[in-house]
């Protein structure tokens, strides 16, 4: 049979000294996987330290690993059997090193989940099981490992795997095998063991030859995070890499979350050997578009009628490995495949024991390698999948300061959130907050001028927004100039182009307005920057100087007016 | 999508990471095959472009043929190149006899560090890959040294889903590692495939070949008759001798490389 090179990545991950880095080091040795120069060394350092030859040396390579006869980080190594190339990643099972387990798993698309049939089903045995199913990783063999301590028994198999399979049911996790071995003797390794006569099934080496790799992403909606938009020459190239689905030239595209619309005009390549008219998931590549407008890291490029959720609010299973506790409110950084955006937990559903599965009472802080079920509020909306739909962007990570410190996927999205903190516009890397759609009625009844909120929207650029309401009438092209959030809206043709700071903008003969939709009384360049100067100098101590300066800046009728009402349906 | 196409993409991602991600970047070229490969995936990442300066820290005691064939392909490809060499440690007389890894130390850690520090990058594009050796088998792909350019290597933060380290306090750097998923073969295949062109002191003459390149006095050559890309590979697949054999500085001690890197070798 003719090996495959796809480099199936499966991970080893269980309780600490159940003896995952032996099994794997057995695997590589039986296999000639290692140069000699590796075998070599280890066998030095035996000597050296007057210890026998360990096979996890292979893997643990650090002097303190070595020296303390445990995994502290992840590794990865390639190996070969016959049928195929693999990718084989070494994870730490110590619970101080869940952090780095992670890191190991988070690549891997199988896992053998080693478990000391004399220690039986440990704490780490089961949170690395919960995690394994967090991650996604449904293909898993569960090898009861040490079996040459007790004696290669049936019985203690049967328990141990009875054990274990209660507990994985409860997750959704079920193995497709469980294998009884001896790492340490090369028992049902490579070769079929003959101290258990009784287990019919193939050994390691064979049985994961038998695990098929994921079916292609590529039938998937078309999901294209722009990563960069490059500009070395005359062409304007968004690039990225295709997470899902497939992407040619010709193809009508459209831009989330703004929404805009375009066609793809070419397929970048430098080396002639990249030149193609399509281009599928798992593939960096870069295109052009027909219609130029401004694009930015984050958006993600797809086919109208297969778009990703978008929403300030999304659930969320998540993991915890940061050594500050996550907290309610506390301002977080999101990233979600090349969207990074502020976030706060808005709620904490429920904390979850990954070793016992029972959902903890008290849900106020989620500490160091805790799993829970969140609600998060990021501040501008996003684009994102249900983890189960579409992993690359179904799941994200939360960073603390300066590291990443927890990991999630999405379960559900929610219903925006519009409070008075939302923005009305977001774009170009700003928000701005605005009042330009609330309707304004005198009400026949009270005999009192109301104010309604017309907030039930967000927009970002390409956006149409609505021009017309029952109190005010907007001209087709206008900007708005934001005073609280210091950020300018450029509408032209009734949908937004552009947010730019006020630093950055300029004055272009259009009618301007205010964030809460009152004309603004100024014509030229000269008026802004005297508006901008009048603002930036405002005396708070004066209780009438909103007043004056509103009086002074503003028109309230020339966009706006008041509408008859009568306040009594409710 | 074959095996050479995915690492490919993934390589081309993590360069594009570092690009946008980092402020003042460069990429170590050592004239190696693995730094060579790097260079391509640039071209190919940024269209022909390679948007940051190439840094080759130049130890004064490197084959000399290295040193020709750097100087014309930076000429030829028009390179922004940086060539550095600790200056002081040379006149002080550092050498092989001075003891490899403090010689080590001193004309590459040490000189890179210089770099470092004069240019003020924020982050370094370095080929190495896992199978090489132990300690870089551990590493992260976006891998942070601190201000005295130390690796914390028994505290790495996590690293998951392709979304890596681009926030740390300033005067730290971020060591990029986009070749860290290839192997040995990888690379050979890799530049079989795309004809990437290659310094010729790897191809075997009079019955040998350097299999690694470094330092004249400290790199040996193996026994070969592979004078062709294709024998190159092939006795590759079918060696059982750990590519690094011929470097002596990783002999001098169990852990040579660990303590070398922890200190901000390459």
């Amino acid at each position: 049979m003719a090996q495959e090179k796809d480099g199936l990545k499966i991970v080893v991950v269980g309780h600490v000294d159940h003896g995952k880095s032996t099994v794997i080091g057995r695997l590589l040795y039986d296999t000639n996987s290692l140069p000699e120069g590796a075998v070599d060394k280890v066998k030095r350092i035996a000597k050296e330290t007057g210890k026998p030859f360990e096979y996890a040396y292979l893997l643990d390579a650090f002097e303190e690993e070595q020296k303390q006869g445990i995994t502290i980080d992840t590794t990865q190594i390639q190996f070969f059997t016959k049928q195929r190339e693999y990718v084989i990643i070494d994870a730490p099972g110590h619970k101080e090193f869940l952090k780095n387990m992670i890191s190991g798993a988070a690549n891997a698309e199988a896992a053998l989940l080693v478990i000391d049939a004399k220690q039986g089903v440990q704490e780490q045995s089961k949170r690395h099981g919960y995690m394994l199913s967090l991650l996604g990783i449904k293909k898993v063999y569960v090898v009861i490992n040490k079996m040459d301590l007790v004696e290669y028994s049936e019985t203690v198999f049967h328990f141990v795997v009875a054990e274990m399979k209660d507990f994985l049911s409860g997750l959704g996790v079920y193995p497709l095998k469980y294998i009884p071995v001896s790492g340490f003797f090369g028992e049902n390794i490579s070769q079929q063991s003959d101290k258990m006569p009784w287990f019919k099934g193939e050994p390691i080496l064979a049985a994961i030859d038998l695990l098929e790799p994921t079916a292609g992403i590529g039938n998937k909606p078309l999901r294209f995070p722009i990563q960069d938009v490059y500009k070395f020459d005359d062409r304007r190239i968004i690039a990225g890499r295709i997470e899902a689905g497939t992407l040619s030239v010709g193809d009508e595209i459209i831009i989330c979350p703004g929404g805009k619309k375009t066609t793809v005009q070419s397929i970048e390549y430098w080396s002639e050997r990249d030149k193609r008219q399509t281009v599928s998931a798992g593939q960096s590549t870069g295109i052009t578009v027909k219609d130029e407008f401004f694009n930015k890291r984050g958006e993600i490029i797809t086919r109208a009628g297969s778009e990703p959720l978008i929403s300030n609010r999304f659930r969320a299973s998540i993991f915890w490995m940061g050594k500050t506790d996550l907290v309610l409110h506390k301002k977080y950084k999101l990233k979600l495949a090349t969207q990074e955006v502020e976030c706060e937990v808005e709620q904490i559903v429920r904390v979850i024991d990954a070793t016992q599965l029972h959902a903890a009472e008290v849900v106020d802080k989620i500490v160091l390698n805790d799993v829970a079920e969140v609600i998060f509020k990021t501040k501008e909306p996003i684009a994102f999948d249900i983890f189960q739909q579409n992993h690359v962007t179904g799941r994200f990570v939360i960073v603390d300061g300066y590291d990443v410190a927890g990991g999630g996927i999405v379960i559900a999205g929610e219903k925006i959130s519009l409070d008075e903190q939302t923005p009305t516009f977001f774009g170009n890397e700003l928000t701005a907050h605005g009042d330009i759609f609330d309707e304004f009625y005198y009400d026949v009844d009270s005999l009192e001028v109301t104010k309604i909120a017309g907030h039930s929207n967000v927009y970002t650029i390409g956006d149409a927004i609505k021009t017309h309401g029952e109190s005010f009438d907007y001209p087709e092209h206008f900007d708005i100039l934001v005073f609280r959030d210091q950020v300018a809206i450029k509408i032209r043709g009734g949908k937004v182009t552009a947010l730019l700071p006020f630093s950055e903008y300029e004055y272009e003969a259009y009618p301007l307005v205010n964030g809460r939709g009152f004309g603004i009384k100024a014509n030229s360049t000269v008026d802004v920057q005297d508006i901008f100067k009048d603002y930036a100098a405002i005396d708070y101590n004066d209780p009438q100087v909103n007043a004056k300066f509103s009086n002074k800046w503003f028109f309230f009728n020339k966009y706006r007016k008041l509408t008859f009402y009568f306040d009594y349906v409710i | 999508m074959d095996h050479l196409d995915k690492l490919e993409a993934e390589s081309i991602y993590i360069l594009r990471e570092a690009y946008k991600k980092l402020g003042k970047l460069g990429m170590l070229w050592s004239i190696g095959k693995d730094s060579t490969v790097l260079l391509w995936l640039a071209k190919k990442a940024f269209y022909g472009h390679c948007p940051f300066p190439f840094i080759h820290v130049d130890t004064k005691h490197k084959i000399p043929a290295m040193i020709a064939y750097r100087d014309r392909v930076a000429k030829e490809l028009n390179l922004d190149l940086i060539v550095h060499t600790n200056q002081a440690a040379i006149d002080a007389g550092m050498g092989p006899d001075k003891g490899r890894l403090a010689c080590c130390k001193a004309l590459k850690t040490e000189g890179l560090q210089q770099v470092v520090q004069v240019y003020g990058f924020e982050g370094l594009i370095v080929g190495v890959r896992r199978d090489e050796e132990g300690s870089r088998s551990k590493e992260r792909v976006f891998s942070e040294r601190s201000k005295d350019y130390s690796w914390d290597y028994a505290n790495q933060p996590p690293e998951l889903w392709d979304q890596f380290k681009t926030d740390f306090p300033k005067g730290n750097h971020i060591r990029v590692h986009p070749l860290l998923a290839w192997s040995e073969v990888d690379i050979w295949e890799y530049i079989r495939r795309e004809n990437v062109p290659i310094i010729d002191l790897y191809f075997a003459k009079n019955g040998k070949r350097y299999r690694s390149l470094g330092c004249e006095m400290c790199t040996g050559q193996i026994e070969s008759e592979a004078d062709t890309l294709d024998k190159i590979i092939e006795e590759l697949k079918t060696t059982k001798t750990s590519e690094r054999a011929g470097r002596k500085q990783d002999q001098e001690d169990s852990y040579a490389m660990q303590k070398l890197r922890k200190d901000g070798y390459m």
